[in-house]
């Protein structure tokens, strides 16, 4: 009887486990496995073990200036975020419907539609024949390309990421007391103080952890570089796909993607002692 | 001269009248309660005041300068929420303090006046706890102190009461008073609760469906109710109709004294009466005989429902040790002063009396 209660756990969520550690675990440790392998232009993986994979990526100004461009674009698209994503929350908040669901269905609505085509119309928009330089010619600016720089990848990535944003904020807000705010105008706060005094600091959980989303996602984000970005700018997923299918050294992708990840996860659980930190003041 | 005045101010949501042209003077130091059952409007009318309501009609006044249109951070007035609306991320003291500083009000006087507040009322220990480690009480004396570090001209309470206990309640009812009368603060108060309204107000306002029905002091307002609505509401009341006669009313075929409101002989009346101005009396004494069907004790009264010729006659009888009180089933007479059984002909008008 008390072996059987103490195995129904265990019973119970064993095909999650499975999936777990097939979909997740072992491809993570086959990854760590393969990136201690040697590799030969001209004989391929080896089954000699070296560290040479991580010296060569940390030691190569190229794959560093990419690994501090991802850092750079996660960290602009998270700023942009959360100066777009608050604001517009915050004025979803305040909105009644049928608005508040036509503008919630246009904040998430890109999410439907794939990253793929979503990219596509951004590079139509982007391109040095696309609308946004046309207008500027019009207007006699002279042609702009945005296309295949880093703006056009934060352009695009805001624009992904933003619901990602506005949806915690929004349920932070959504839980507030309307009071509070009325409460502040009549002790004399205009209504900016109010909201920087009053509704930020208490909403600053939502914001927080919609940042640790657009954060992750932007670091690791493959399509919208890979698009937009071209040949030349290279941000850590592409370059990991570059090793594998076009350089064929499989090893040194695996290196790549292995200092990514455990970089994000080093940023990423920082900043989640911080939101801690923060709840426990908040919350108490 | 008044010092707050309300003209007919209204407030539509689409087709639906949520307060109907309610005129109201406050003098300067009154504490007026705004009585009314739920849905009655007395949110809508007190948020009109404070300015978080944009009225759809009508003005308000304060101190002869029209502030209908003004921003509520302009008015100044002190408001305490049904819920407190206290800061959560502040402590006691920066709550109370988060109004100076919007007058920009230095840090040494911010101080003084913060401590100053805090004692009056009496959460002088409390300056470094959050909302959250506070009790109910606390937390409404939080509220009632930063609304009035401000020594804002109005004070606007919206059912502030409402979230505590019944002991509490009461202690908190008179402490509100003492408060109210220590600052001398104008002060318009909602409430749900008519013994609050009677107990600390000096003039109440009943409401009822959107429109004022009666203005007037607590005691006029209990005697003197203007609507049958009042009456049942306020207290426990007996309705008797019945046919007017001089100084009394018949109904049933019983005679039961009552002073008139000059309605003609024969019309259809209605007697009020109150439960605690009956007396039992011995048999033969009394106007109307009839049978104890039940009896509730209530500590320092009792509560006999008495089946009479004319319905059920609720009386109440203070709990003194002077005799038994009746048992269920038995026999007895009620009797009372004709100037507490007051006779009133319908439809009548709103009565009231300027403060
Ligand atoms: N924003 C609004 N839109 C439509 N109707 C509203 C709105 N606000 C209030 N009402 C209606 O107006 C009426 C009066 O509301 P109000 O909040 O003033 O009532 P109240 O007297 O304070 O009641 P309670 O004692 O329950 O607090 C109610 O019937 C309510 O449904
Ligand atoms: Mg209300």
């Amino acid at each position: 009887m008390t072996a059987r209660t103490h195995s129904t756990p265990w019973f119970l969520s064993l095909p999650g486990l499975i999936f777990f550690l097939g979909m997740v675990v072992l491809p993570l440790v086959l990854t760590a496995v393969l990136s201690f392998h040697a590799y030969d232009f001209n004989l391929g993986v080896r089954d000699t073990y070296t560290l040479s994979n991580y010296t060569t990526v940390l030691s190569d100004p190229y794959f560093l200036s990419i690994f501090w461009r991802t850092l750079r674009i996660a960290f602009i698209t998270t700023v942009l975020c959360v100066m777009i994503g608050v604001p517009e929350a915050y004025i979803l908040s305040r909105m009644w419907n049928p608005w508040r669901s036509v503008f919630l269905l246009v904040i998430i609505g890109p999410l439907l539609v794939s990253v793929v085509v979503r990219s596509f119309g951004w590079s139509m928009l982007l391109g040095s024949t696309g609308l946004i330089s046309k207008a500027s010619i019009m207007l006699g600016l002279g042609p702009v390309r945005i296309l295949y720089s880093e703006t056009a990848i934060v352009i695009a990535l805001v624009h992904v990421m933003l619901p990602f944003m506005i949806i915690p904020v929004w349920t932070a807000i959504q839980k507030l007391d309307p009071g509070l705010e009325s409460a502040a105008w009549s002790l004399g706060a205009s209504r900016f103080t109010a909201m920087r005094r009053i509704i930020l600091p208490q909403i600053s959980l939502g914001v927080l952890s919609g940042s640790l989303i657009v954060f992750g996602l932007s670091a690791s984000s493959f399509a919208i570089p890979g698009l937009l970005g071209g040949r030349r700018l290279k941000m850590a997923a592409t370059v990991v796909y570059d090793e594998y299918m076009h350089e064929l050294n499989w090893p040194l992708g695996a290196a790549i993607a292995f200092i990514v990840l455990v970089a994000n996860l080093l940023i990423m659980l920082a900043y989640n002692r911080m939101i801690e930190a923060r709840a426990r003041k908040v919350l108490g | 001269m008044s010092f707050l005045t309300l003209n007919s101010l209204s407030k539509t949501y689409g087709n639906f009248t949520a307060v109907d042209a309610v005129s109201l003077e406050v003098g300067k130091g009154e504490f007026v309660s705004l009585l009314g059952p739920s849905g009655c409007g007395k949110t809508t009318t007190l948020q009109m005041i404070a300015g978080l309501v944009e009225p759809s009609a009508g003005s308000v006044m304060l101190d002869g300068r029209d502030i209908t249109h003004e921003k509520p951070n302009r008015r100044g007035l002190g408001i305490v929420f049904q819920t407190y609306a206290l800061f959560p991320h502040m402590t006691v003291a920066q709550n109370v303090s988060f109004g100076l500083e919007m007058r920009r009000i230095g840090k040494a006087e911010r101080d003084r006046r913060v401590a100053e507040v805090l004692a009056l009322v009496k959460l002088d220990r409390f300056f470094d706890r959050y909302p959250r480690q506070l009790s109910g009480g606390q937390r409404q004396r939080v509220a009632i102190a930063r609304a009035l570090v401000i020594e804002p001209p109005v004070l606007l309470l919206d059912e502030p009461l409402s979230n505590l206990d019944a002991k509490l309640r009461e202690e908190m009812q008179f402490e509100l008073r003492r408060i109210q009368q220590t600052v001398g603060t104008t002060t318009i108060m909602v409430t749900h609760d008519q013994g609050e309204a009677l107990s600390i107000s000096d003039r109440v306002v009943v409401m009822e469906h959107g429109r004022m029905t009666q203005v007037d002091v607590p005691a006029a307002v209990y005697d003197h109710p203007a609507t049958e609505f009042i009456s049942s509401f306020i207290g426990k009341m007996n309705n008797i109709s019945g046919t007017a006669l001089t100084s009394a009313i018949q109904s049933s075929g019983v005679i039961l004294p009552a002073t008139g409101s000059g309605a003609a002989e024969g019309e259809p009346v209605i007697l009020s009466l109150r439960p605690e101005r009956i007396n039992i009396v011995p048999a033969g004494e009394g106007h109307l005989p009839g049978v104890v069907s039940a009896r509730f004790f209530f500590g320092s009264h009792w509560l006999f429902n008495v089946e009479t010729a004319v319905g059920l006659i609720i009386v109440s009888s203070p709990n003194t040790d002077r005799s038994l009180p009746p048992a269920v089933g038995q026999p007895v007479e009620l009797a009372w002063a004709p100037e507490s059984a007051r006779m009133a002909a319908r439809p009548q008008e709103v009565s009231r009396v300027e403060g």
